[in-house]
């Protein structure tokens, strides 16, 4: 009996859990699945929470709601890799042997990096939404907040969902709208990129839309420092930014587990062929979702077209096949923008999102790039996909792995 | 699109990084870094010698990176290619924009 692993029930593993157990076959594949946690959270309702659009119960669920039964499933913190005998060792002292391994234990924020960021205002002025804490204490304090310098801002890239910080400034400004109370907010959106976004198409429409929103873009700032006592981020070349309320998304950083076991890079991410997923240093270690370092955006929606993709490779492997299945970089976004509306991007590692209509082409109903209430309401629907479609492994209904480019405007 | 530059012509995109590191020699980094507005010390060569080495390695740049290098810190990368030393200093470089931002 042979023995795949995957370390991580999140999104990315909970995904290759439900594959892997439709295509290998019982009487020769163990498949066991390890997470500390017990709770699944739905990361994109981070967003949502801190406006009272979410309650904490559209975000948790449990982990085991979603493993199949034929996966054993080990509620148990991971202490080491040890990737030269093929075993993963856990907290309780036990190891176990693997024939195949799967690395998706994400990423997630580590504030600790940033002189001051988590010091003393850190939940009282200073919070990050993305961990459910934050969202959560961010939700207390925008029900009380009675206005002032709202500073969104962005650490170092890469994040996980690079969308987010702009739908929190959109969704803000929609939020103090509706609060009659924009007039006494002041938002600033400030960022270590020299635009809005990392592809220069987007960034031109979203650019457009920040300033229609009336949101102040500080751009190529690179934070140094928070400066607790005088509330204001500093930069290396010093610029200062003051804020009354700073939500911040700090450095995202791999697993700590990576760097126990000497697989991550200097951000704990585990270098991975970008086409086949395999990893560089072991061809028995495959890695997807947020914890590779390929240059992918970190979202759900990669990690679930990354998911069809390696299922298709870790078959052939060990068959002893070559990997033919190349994963292209696709990604697939909702950007809320506020006021009931959003936009949709669609990309790969080599085309810029672009205008157009999804999923069919000249049809739609969703535009590419284009603020429209029909992405909203998709945006909204997508919770329910994920819950029921897009964890237990379904390919989402006319949307492949591979980026299609009929009906784009290239 | 192609740019005059020392009196030949390199590759460029659209933000004025070149294409073709290949095209690249100390004369048409200097003029580079006159556009940038940065006069060229031995500090700026040593950096901009360890982005062109991390370049043809295929290691992706970043300012953390550049930060743990030992080069240099990230304090006096600031001072060095002011506002986005990153940008600046690839650019003089001549290799790509780097993508640590996706």
């Amino acid at each position: 009996m042979k023995r795949l692993v995957i370390l991580g029930a999140g999104t990315a593993g909970t995904m290759m859990a439900n594959h892997l157990d439709h295509e290998l076959n019982p009487s020769e594949w163990e498949i066991v699945i390890i997470d500390e946690r017990k709770e699944h959270y739905y990361q994109p309702g981070y967003l949502f929470l801190p406006f009272d659009i979410y309650t904490p119960e559209d975000i948790i669920k449990p982990i085991q709601k979603f493993i199949p039964k034929k996966v054993q499933l080990l509620n148990e913190k991971i202490e080491k890799i040890n990737a030269k005998e093929n075993e993963v060792w856990l907290s309780k002292g036990e190891s176990l042997h693997y024939d195949v391994l799967i690395i998706a234990t994400g990423a997630k924020i580590a504030p600790g990096e940033i002189q001051g960021m988590q010091g003393e205002e850190w939940y009282r002025t200073v919070f990050d939404f993305y961990t459910f804490e934050g969202a959560l204490a961010l939700r207390d304090k925008l029900r009380v907040w009675e206005g002032g310098k709202l500073v969104v801002h962005i650490t170092e890239m890469p994040i996980k969902c690079p969308v987010a910080p702009l739908e929190f400034a959109f969704l803000a400004d929609s939020f103090f709208r509706h609060k009659k109370m924009r007039d006494k907010v002041e938002i600033t959106y400030v960022t270590p990129l020299d635009g809005a976004f990392t592809k220069p198409r987007a960034t031109a429409a979203l650019n457009h839309l920040l300033e229609e929103k009336n949101i102040a873009i500080e751009s190529d700032f690179a934070i140094a420092e928070v400066d607790n006592e005088n509330k204001k981020i500093i930069d290396y070349g010093g610029r200062e930014i003051p804020f009354d309320l700073l939500v911040t998304v700090p450095t995202n950083k791999g697993d700590e587990l990576m760097e126990r076991s000497g697989l991550g890079d200097e951000l704990n991410y585990v270098p991975t062929n970008k086409s086949t997923l395999q990893s560089m240093a072991f061809p028995d270690i495959f890695v997807l979702g947020d914890a590779s370092n390929i240059p992918a955006s970190k979202a759900g929606s990669v990690a679930h077209f990354q998911a069809e993709v390696l299922t298709k490779n870790i078959l052939s492997y060990i068959k002893g096949e070559p990997m033919k299945e190349e994963f292209d970089g696709h990604a697939n976004c909702f950007v809320e923008t506020g006021n009931g509306k959003a936009l949709l991007i669609d990309f790969n590692y080599t085309h810029e999102p672009v205008e157009g209509s999804f999923p069919f082409s000249g049809f739609g109903p969703l535009s590419l790039l284009k603020e429209s209430r029909m992405n909203h309401i998709g945006k909204l629907a997508f919770k329910w996909v994920y819950w029921n479609v897009l964890l237990k492994g379904i390919p989402i209904p006319f949307v492949p792995a591979k980026m299609q480019e009929a009906g784009k405007h290239f | 699109m192609e740019k005059a530059i020392c009196n030949t012509t390199i590759e460029v995109n659209e933000e004025g990084f070149m294409i073709n590191f290949s095209e690249w020699n100390k004369e048409i980094g200097e003029e580079l870094a006159r556009e940038a507005m940065i006069e060229l010390s031995e500090r700026h060569w040593e950096i901009i010698e360890y982005i062109q080495d991390e370049h043809r390695k295929e290691v992706p740049l970043s300012i953390r990176k550049i930060g743990k290098s030992g080069v240099v810190d990230i304090k006096e990368f600031y001072a060095l290619f002011p506002k986005a030393p990153l940008k600046t200093a690839t650019k003089i470089a001549g290799v790509p924009k780097p993508a640590s931002c996706i």
